[in-house]
This record gives C-alpha cells, structure tokens and sequence, in this order.
C-alpha cells in the first residue's frame, strides 16, 4: 500500500495533538522510580570520596554493623566497568563499582550502607572510617597534558584517553589568506540537573529468577546488557525496568555503578534494595559535560571566504570512560561536526579527550555541539570583523547552498538536504537587524545593544555506518517496534526506546493513526521494560521519532495489510479493491470497522479466511532509514541582548528561532522541544558553570551555588519553522530534540561581543558572567 | 541528604524556650530556611533543634511615633504584604525589601529575626536594617545590630539568649532611602548591594562583602573601605551603591 493520509480525525503526521501523558504529569500522577517501594525495601546510601585523587588505605566498617556495609571487597564476582573505543590509541580505563585501591573523583563511591531508611543508612555511612592518602590532583584539563602532570591511569604513561588528528582539504589554500584570525575559547563543566535525579530500585524476583532493576533510565536494554555483563549473569535473569523518567538529557544514558552494586546486593539479601540520588550526591559528583578547549585560527580571503579552518581541541573527559559512549565521544564529535553548515577547503583538527579527577564526562543534549557551534560562529564573527562584513553577509558567503544539497562535507558529513541560507534570512529578519543597527548607533550611555547570529546543522538519528566506526560498547541496527489490536479494537504499541519528556507515547500514536486511523485515545504506547519491548539502543541522539517512528510504521504498515485481508474477506471483496482508513476497512461497495477485524481473529476465527496470515494482528516490525548516516536538521538562531556596561548584567531582549526539522509530526512538541533546548542553552551560556579548585574540589553542592536559568531568565522565544523533507526517512522527518540546546551559547556569545565591541572588550569563554563582562571593561577600559 | 540524628523541642513560652537553648548543642528554629538546608546537609549537627516559629511572643508589631517593632517570627511574607507597619520614605521601605527575598515559598516561612541571627552577609535584611539602625531585642538585652553581628554567619548571641524583636527607628522626616543589588538571577543572593538611608547625614551600608556590612558616611569613602575586594568586585559595589544613592535623590 502506498501511504495516503487515511484519517479525517486530525491526529495524524503533523497535527499538534496534546501530549497525551501530560495528564499524568501536570497532575502529579506519574509514577518514579522515587514512588516505588516494594515491601521489604532497604535503603542505601553510598561512601563517597570527599577527595578527588587519593590512594584508599583502609576502610573500617562500624561495630556491629559488617553485615550492612558493603566494599569492593564484598562484591564477589562483580567486574569493573569497562568502555572500550575502536578508534586507534584509545586508552581504556577500569571503573570498579565500588572503588578498590584509588579514587579518582570526588563523588566516587568506595563503600555502601544499607538500612531500613535513608536517613539511618547515612547515619551508617558517616561512621565507616576510610583511611585515605591524598594524591595530587589534575583539575584542568591543559595542565593534565602537561609532562609531568601527576597520572590517573599508571600504566598509560600520559593522561590522554585519545588523540585524533585530521587533515583534510587542499593545504595550499592558506599560504596567501588575506585573515588569519586566532582565538581561544573555553567552556566550563556543567551539571545537566534534570529535575529527577538518578535513581533505582533493585529485587530478585525468584519465581522469575531474574533480578527486577528500575532504574531512571534512557535506555533499558544497555543498561540490561551492560549490567549483566558486570554481574556475571545472563541476560535473561536480569529485567530492568523504567517507569517514568524525569527528565534525561544525556545524565541517565549510562551503566551506572550504583546499579551494579543494585543488583549484586539485591540477590546477596534477598529483599529489595533501592538508592534515590539526591541533589548534593547529583552536583558535587556529577557535574559532568561540556567542558572544552578551543585554539583555533581562521584563514579568510578579504571578500570573508572561509578557506580553511585550523582548530586545537581539548575535552575534559574526566576519570572514566563510561558505558556505552565511552570518554571520546565528545572530542570524536568535535573534530567531526565542527565545520557545521559551512563549505570550506581545508581543515584540520587535533583532539584531545584527557583524562582528569573529576566526574566522567557524559553526552549532554547537543554533544559537543553547543560547544563547536559557539567556536564555529565566534570565527564567523571574526572573519566578519576583519573584512568588515555584516554578521549575516559572512555566514551567507560559506553556507552550503540548497542547490548543492544533498552535500557531502568536508567530513564526511552527509547533509541531507535543506536551505540553510533561508532559514538564517528568516531569522535575521524576525530580529529586524536593520533596526537594531540603528538603535545602537544611536546609543551612547551605560546600555548597549548587541545582535548574535548562529547556524549549525545537527545531525540525529545516525545508525549502524556512524557507530560501527568508533567501536563503543553499543552499535544502533535496526530498530524495532511491536504492535498489536486488541480484540475491541484498541492498539496497543511496544518500543525499546524511552520517553521521558519527549511526548512518543503522543508522537507514535500519532504514527500508527496515520497508518491505522485508530483514534490516539485507543492506543497505549509501552516503553521502558526489557521484558516487554524489542530490543533497542535507547533515547539518545535525536533518533526515536525517526527510527522509532519507522518502525511504528513498518509494525502498523504489516498490521494495516493484514487487516485489509481479512476485511476483505468480511466484505466478500478482493483484497486489493480495500483500503484501511478512518479506523475501517473499506471496499467499494460497503466498509467494515477494525473492531469486527479484531473480534472476528480473536473470538470467531470460524469466520476468518483460510489464508489469514497465522501471526494474526500482532507482529514486531523492524526500520532503518534509507540511509543511515544521519538526519540533518538545522536552525538558524538570532538574539538581541542589552549588555548594563556599569554593572555588567545581561538582558535577552528579543530570541527568534528559524528551525528546520523536516516533516514535523508533532509542530507543537517540536516547539515544546526548541523552548527547553534554548532554555539549557542559555543555561551553557550565561549562567551555568561547576568550577574546580586545584585540588579537584567542586564549587557547588547545591542550587544556590549553582545557578540555572528560570522562569525569569528565558524570553519568550519567537520560532519559525521550514519543512524540508528528509529523503531517506519514512515521513520526512528529521531528528531535532537536541537543536534548542546548541545555538545560544554562539547566538549569545556573539551578541555579548557585538555589544561590547565598541568599548574594546571582549569575552572569550563561557558561561559569559556579568562579573566576567565587567572584568573584559574594566580590562580594556584605559 | 537526611539529617543527622536530632532531638525536636517545642517550647511552650519563652522561660521554657530559653532553658531548652541553653542546653548544649541546642541550635533554635523560626522559618528553617536557612537552618533546614543546613541540617540536610550535616553542616549543622546541632543535638536538639527547638522550634521558636509557634511562640506568641516572637509575633505581633508595633507602630510607634519613633519606631516601628516587629516581632523576630514575623514572616518575609508578612512584611511583603503590608500585613505589618512600615515606612513610606518614600514608599514602603520594609514591603519593598521582603518582596525581593529569595523566592516566594521561602518569604512564606523565612522570619526577619531568623534571617538576621543567620547573619549571611548578603542577607537583604543585615544589610538594610544595618542602615535604618535597627536594634535587636534579646530576651537579655537591646543590641544595635551593628554590635550584633559581628562576623560571617557569627552574631553577639550568649546561649539560651533569644531575639524577641527588631526595632527600627523611624527615619527622620525627609530622610530617602535608597536600595539596590546585583544578582545572577532575580532571587538569587546578591554579589553587590547596598542600603542608604539619606537625610541631614548619610548611612551607607555595603552587604555581600564576606562579614558585617561596610558602613560608609559618604561614598566617596568607598574605594578605600572596599579595597579589600577584588577590583571587579568592588567596582560592582560602588556601582550598587550609586544607584542606591541615585533612588535616595542623592
């Protein structure tokens, strides 16, 4: 069947369906890990090192409790994490669960209580005595390059998880460059804060023999292979389970060591055991993304042709490589995504993902994205400045063109298609730069006006051809999805993926009644148990409604013709003169409902044909997309800012968006998706940032120190959108969840400079603080 | 983040509540705003916390020809909604400082005595009062609370003393008042505040500075009483303080 739209409820592909699990949500209804608490349940409450580097000498449990503390020691049989990368030289590191001789980061845990309460098992945990020798620190990332850095790793020899380099291009076309512009930026260490911490609740359900774990999670199944493989146990005797998740981000797209202490202790105790992450546990040793170092230089003709484009990138990677996206990840994804939407001739890039005593780096919303778009549009600024170009005219200049597409980049990177050049007049329009020109022309007390500009590409839902190269524990293949009527006729829909807060139970019921015409209030989407879903990779990458969607649709395409062959068979017609539309099979003559379809296989197959097809209305389907080298959404951002050059403050005055994600299925999630995107994204740039001191100690342990953006701190943004089909997907559609997030720290960035340019300054690091402003004027003011 | 083990009194009057903080280790509660994080985080392991916030005698105000006197109980939130006296110099001084604390759930249980016997030096009340020249009242005596506070997070209070109000003189007619602060994000504690009150001299008070406010007679003194500050921060500061100055007319 080819697809026609086949529904005149409007609640299929591109309808703004309410979310459907908003109910529960808004309403306080969800159920959390945090509400689980089966009979018999014993907390835990973990001995974390208060030292970021240290040798551990001793651990003395306290009298009369041996039997409720629990060390490496006591985890019989249990193996250490290990996050292993194909790429050449990567240098793999092993992670114990609970750590043996040396702890690497503060946070680390080296011993666990368990008790009836929380608050007893802290009790408990303050009175086990570590006797700890302190080691000198690596706390930055430059100096762990250094020679003579003290060493995390012994026997690796340096500090450095990966090197990379790349060179590409035509060499040549720097010698000559009317600009060669060099700039230095950094970023800091961040804490993702989704506002439900980590969390589990381990039993050994014996008449399954099978450990039970609900854990807050992405992605289950990895964290079922990965956990049973630390455990020593076969996949089938363990089943994790995710209920609701609040909020994910990248922090819960991991194997935790909690877990595994989880599911050791569970079955060594024979009663549940469940650990609830609390926010000073989740600050102080888990601020774990985003920080990087940039040396870049900019080779540019005088009409702001980029030519080439060198860049020195360094990755705090902190002191593990995790499971499954190991500690090069970040630095693999900035060598490749750094030359985002733009066309250039040469290009080289040296990584390098260190290793250092702090939290092991995780894939935040955007990975490494936010970071090397905010490098990428600070060089275009440059180039900008230097040939004395407008900000939208140099951009203009090096965009890949629409005609070009699809395009193949300097990488590798295959964009899929698109207009980039529109989107950004789109959004350079909704700001009216014009007008703000103007106005700041006209400017001459302590408020400036400034204007940023960025663009980047973001590619989603890439698969097995991206990841079979890096080698990490985990390789996307084909994703699958489960379907099946029930007898009244409802749907009931089953993905290995995960929604916590993306709105797939809405957006795939959205899929299948494009297919089925089911109403979205007939169907239920399951999602987070490995007992009941296909196997899958988990939410990660902005791949679900592309590849979970396919597969919601190969599992309701199946469906719908099996449906039409036995509505045929009810209507006394051929199979090839129905059609499956508005909850119905229709014939020429006449149409019978899907119900009767699905009460005539389940309760009077006397009446089915001869040739029903015997897996009858439920199957698992699989989808992959065409091609897999990834989605290619792109959005152009546009902001203005008043900058108080007396105090340093920074306002958001006006924030437009212009984002093409394809073929939308949800335009209103999809709007939902860019607002809490540019949210974080202001958060990267303006305000959030854990600082280190020398001895690896962080600046915060809880909210008040540090500083996420609010209700007050985010503008109403203005959003635009252009639909431009992908090729290789099954509607068109594009993977976008995580593009919100990557353009504010440029567009912010660059308009903080802008309106700091006539007073000299300039701030070349993130977040941009009002105290780093000020100190960037006071420093140029003579 | 549970606290540590801790006794919980509650006092019934004001002998009973005294001779319970006068017992070792013993740590007193109005609001818990301050005292609440504290205890989760084992930064306080005080042996019993006595609960003040239900005694009558720390409520209740008084409007007086030369002073207004708030019980120590009273609620951010009460002095926000003009449910107590307050000054109009020229607007409502006090309203106008309780509506910028913090956020509203904490207005609604923080206690301006609480606030003031927690001493944080950027707290909005140390460093406003500070310029009004309010004094505290014990149950053992009347401190100005230049002379109660007397270091970061550290004030004058003996064991078992307990403050029962603060009183603040009326400002003299035609005095201004000015205010303002710099901070990350609205709610947030400030990095740069001041409080001025103007009138036939200047009182200048200078918060977020790490201990007691800088009390300063003209601004002009400021560059040198803030020199300990790094030079962006003291910057900020003056900038803090001129503005405040600049909404008192001055």
């Amino acid at each position: 069947m080819t697809h026609v739209r086949r529904s005149s409820l409007n609640q299929g592909v591109g309808a703004s369906v309410p979310r459907l699990e908003d109910d529960r949500y808004l309403r306080g209804r969800g159920l959390y890990v945090a509400d689980r608490r089966p009979a018999g349940t014993w907390d835990m409450a973990f001995v974390r090192s208060p030292l970021a580097h240290a040798r551990v000498l001793g651990i003395s449990k306290p009298a009369g409790a041996e039997d409720r503390v629990f060390t490496a020691a006591d985890l019989a049989g249990v193996l250490p994490i290990v996050a292993n990368s194909a790429l050449p030289g990567f240098k793999p590191s092993v992670q114990h669960a609970l750590a043996t001789d040396r702890v690497r980061y503060l946070g680390e845990a080296v011993a666990v209580c368990v008790a009836p309460t929380r608050a007893e098992a802290e009790d408990l945990a303050e009175q086990v005595v570590v006797a700890w020798e302190e080691l000198p620190a690596v706390s930055d990332m430059l100096a762990g390059r250094e020679p003579g850095a003290p060493q995390l790793h012994a026997h690796w020899g340096d500090n450095v998880f990966l090197e990379t380099r790349v060179d590409l291009g035509d060499p040549t076309v720097r010698t000559g460059a009317a600009h060669v512009i060099r700039r230095t930026l950094r970023t800091a260490r961040q804490h993702m804060a989704p506002i439900e911490g980590r969390g589990l609740v381990a039993e050994w359900d014996s008449r399954q023999g099978q450990l039970v774990l609900q854990t807050s999670t992405q992605m289950p199944h990895i964290v079922r292979t990965g956990l049973a493989g630390c455990l020593g146990l076969p996949e089938e005797s363990v089943r994790v389970v995710a209920p609701d998740v609040g909020g994910g981000f990248g922090y819960k797209g991991i194997l935790l060591p909690e877990e595994v202490v989880a599911g050791f202790l569970a079955r060594l105790l024979g009663h549940p055991v469940r650990w609830i992450e609390d926010r000073r546990e989740s600050l102080t040793g888990n601020a774990n993304c985003r920080e990087h170092h940039y040396e870049l230089t900019a080779y540019a003709d005088a009409t702001g042709r980029l030519l080439a484009l060198d860049c020195e990138a360094t990755v705090d990677a902190g002191a593990y490589s995790i499971y499954p996206f190991s500690a090069c990840l970040e630095a693999a994804q900035v060598a490749s995504i750094l030359p985002g939407p733009y066309d250039f001739a040469a290009y080289r890039c040296t990584t390098w993902s260190v290793a250092t005593n702090k939290p092991p780096i995780l894939p935040y919303r955007g990975v490494a994205r936010s970071g090397v778009a905010y490098a990428m549009e600070t060089m275009m600024d440059a180039i900008a400045g230097a040939c004395g170009m407008a900000p939208d005219a140099v951009r203009l200049r090096n965009l890949v063109p629409p005609e070009a597409m699809p395009f193949d980049n300097i990488t590798a990177k295959h964009f899929d298609s698109g207009d980039y050049p529109q989107a950004l007049r789109r959004a350079v329009a909704a700001i009216d730069l014009a007008a703000v020109r103007a106005k700041q022309a006209a400017e001459t007390g302590p408020i400036r006006t400034g204007v940023g500009l960025a663009i980047f590409c973001e590619q989603g839902a890439h698969g097995t051809s991206v990841y079979a190269g890096w080698g990490i524990p985990m390789v996307p293949g084909w994703e699958q999805a489960a379907a099946r009527l029930t007898p009244d006729g409802g749907l009931e829909l089953r993905v290995g993926v995960h929604s916590h807060g993306q709105g797939l139970e809405t957006t795939l019921a959205q899929v299948a009644h494009e297919i089925l015409g089911v109403p979205v209030e007939r169907m239920r989407v399951g999602h987070g148990d490995t007992a009941l879903t296909p196997y899958s990779t988990g939410t990660w990458g902005s791949r679900c409604m592309v590849v979970a969607g396919g597969a919601v649709a190969s599992a309701c395409t199946e469906l719908a013709r099996r449906i039409a062959h036995i509505g045929a068979h009810l209507l006394q017609v051929d199979p090839a003169d129905v059609i499956v539309a508005d909850g119905e099979v229709r014939g020429p003559h006449g149409s019978v409902a899907i119900t009767e379809v699905a009460r005539t296989w389940y309760l009077r197959p006397q009446d089915l044909p001869d040739d029903a097809d015997p897996g009858g209305l439920e199957l698992t389907a699989g989808y992959k997309a065409q091609r897999d080298s990834g989605t290619f959404s792109y959005a152009a951002h546009a902001c203005t800012v008043a900058i108080d050059t007396d105090s340093g403050a920074i306002r958001i005055l006006d924030y437009a968006v212009c984002e093409d994600g394809g073929v939308l299925i949800n335009p209103m999630i999809v709007d939902g998706q860019i607002i809490g995107g540019v949210a974080q994204g202001i958060g990267t740039a303006l305000y959030e940032e854990m600082s280190f001191d020398a001895a690896g100690q962080p600046s915060a342990a809880t909210l008040a120190d540090y500083c996420l953006p609010g209700a007050t701190e985010v503008p109403v943004l203005r959003i635009d959108h252009m639909e431009t089909p992908s090729p290789y997907t099954r509607f068109g559609q594009k993977g976008l969840g995580e593009g919100g997030a990557i353009g504010p720290p440029a567009a912010l960035a660059n308009a903080v400079n802008d309106a700091l340019r006539p007073l000299g300054a300039r701030v070349d690091r993130l977040p941009i603080t009002a105290h780093r402003v000020m100190a960037a004027i006071l420093a140029a003011t003579p | 983040m549970k606290p540590a083990p801790f006794a919980w009194a509650r006092p019934a009057g004001m002998m009973e509540a005294t001779r319970a903080l006068s017992e070792t280790d013993a740590r007193a509660m109005a609001g818990g705003q301050s005292l609440g994080p504290m205890l989760n985080l084992r930064a306080a392991r005080p042996a019993t916390v006595v609960s003040l916030a239900g005694l009558a005698e720390l409520h209740g105000a008084e409007d007086a020809a030369d002073a207004i006197t708030l019980g120590a109980a009273t609620t951010h939130a009460a002095i926000a909604d003009g449910r107590t006296p307050d000054f109009a110099a020229p607007n409502p001084v006090l309203a106008r400082i309780a509506a910028g604390i913090a956020y509203r759930a904490i207005r609604t249980r923080g206690t301006i005595g609480g606030s003031l016997c927690h001493a944080d030096p950027a707290a909005d009340w140390l460093v406003t009062l500070t310029a009004l020249s309010a004094t505290v009242l014990t149950t053992l005596r009347a401190l100005p609370l230049d002379r109660f506070v007397i270091g970061s997070y550290h004030t004058a209070l003996e064991p078992g003393e307990i403050v029962r109000a603060v009183r603040i003189p009326r400002p003299p007619a035609g005095a201004r008042f000015g205010y303002h602060k710099l901070c990350r994000k609205p709610g947030e504690f400030a990095h740069a505040m001041a409080a001025v009150l103007v009138g036939d001299g200047m009182r200048i008070s200078i918060g977020a500075v790490g201990g007691p406010p800088v009390m300063l007679s003209h601004p002009d003194q400021a560059a040198a009483a803030l020199d300990f500050l790094d030079p962006v921060d003291r910057h900020m500061q003056i900038v803090a303080m001129r503005r405040a100055l600049a909404e008192a007319g001055a």
